[in-house]
């Protein structure tokens, strides 16, 4: 597929580059003339995604995130969301809807909110040494016009 | 996120509005608790009509909420839901374990 456009960024596992990374991608994705609720799908994919690495890869650390959002020919977004920390051991059981090794604070449903708001998502783990997610979504063309 | 409290015998509201993300959860969690504490409730109103973003961590509150309330033999009630948290909660099949008006 060939890329039209792209935007890295990497920043600090603070909680407060949340809303960063989230409004930042949603800036970049609008180019796609994406309706509401697709923005919202996106913004809230990049949340968890981004929470995801603050809370569990990095819990009594501060470490780096990378962020880089690609748009494909054919409207498709391609978000990949990189960590340095501790890793996952298993990446099948991790998926699962409730699991969670973050206690009371945690529900265990980031990953199947990114799975049901992206037509994809693909998780790559080594303990110790990180994780990434790959999510990608095609934004629905619209009429010009009907917005 | 801010959370405003209204308390009229042993019924509680709370509305709350801002972003319910990770980072404003632990307060949102904490105040939210101080007050169930103090209200000892038994119908609880979490009215979500001025938050603008929700995400995985605002479910954990609500789920925190439910949890305090079956404790305390009362109800839980959320309204006033915007969009793109009711997508949130639909995604994550909540409405099935909470009264969503
Ligand atoms: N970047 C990561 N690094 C290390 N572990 C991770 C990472 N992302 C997810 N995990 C592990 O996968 C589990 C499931 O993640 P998921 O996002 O589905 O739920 P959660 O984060 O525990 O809860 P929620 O997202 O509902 O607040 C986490 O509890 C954690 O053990
Ligand atoms: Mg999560």
């Amino acid at each position: 597929m060939k890329t039209s456009n792209y935007i890295n960024m990497e920043f600090l596992s603070r909680s407060s580059n949340e809303a960063f990374a989230r409004v930042a991608v949603a800036c970049f994705a609008a180019q796609l003339d994406p309706t509401l609720d697709e923005i919202g799908d996106i913004k809230t994919a990049v949340s968890e995604a981004v929470t995801n690495a603050i809370v569990h890869a990095y819990p009594d650390e501060l470490g780096k995130i990378s962020l880089k959002a690609r748009i494909y020919e054919g409207n498709v977004l391609e978000l990949v969301i990189k960590d340095w920390g501790r890793g996952i051991p298993d990446v099948e059981q991790a998926r699962q809807p409730l699991f969670t090794t973050g206690g009371e604070e945690r529900s265990g449903m980031g990953f199947t909110i990114m799975e049901s708001f992206m037509d994809r998502l693909s998780v790559r783990s080594r303990v110790g040494k990180g994780t990434t997610v790959t999510m990608r979504k095609r934004i629905s063309v619209r009429a010009t016009g009907a917005k | 996120m801010e959370i405003r409290e209204k308390t009229v015998d042993r019924n509680l509201l709370l509305e709350l509005s801002g972003e319910l993300d990770h980072h404003a959860a632990r307060k949102a969690m904490e105040e939210m608790e101080m007050a169930i504490d103090a209200a000892v409730p038994l119908k609880l109103v979490l009215d979500l009509g001025g938050v603008t973003f929700m995400d995985s961590s605002g479910i954990a509150l609500l789920l925190r909420a439910r949890r305090r309330m079956e404790a305390l033999g009362g109800n839980l009630m959320v309204c006033h839901v915007p969009d793109q948290a009711r997508r949130v909660l639909d995604a994550a099949g909540i409405n099935r374990l909470i009264t969503i008006r």
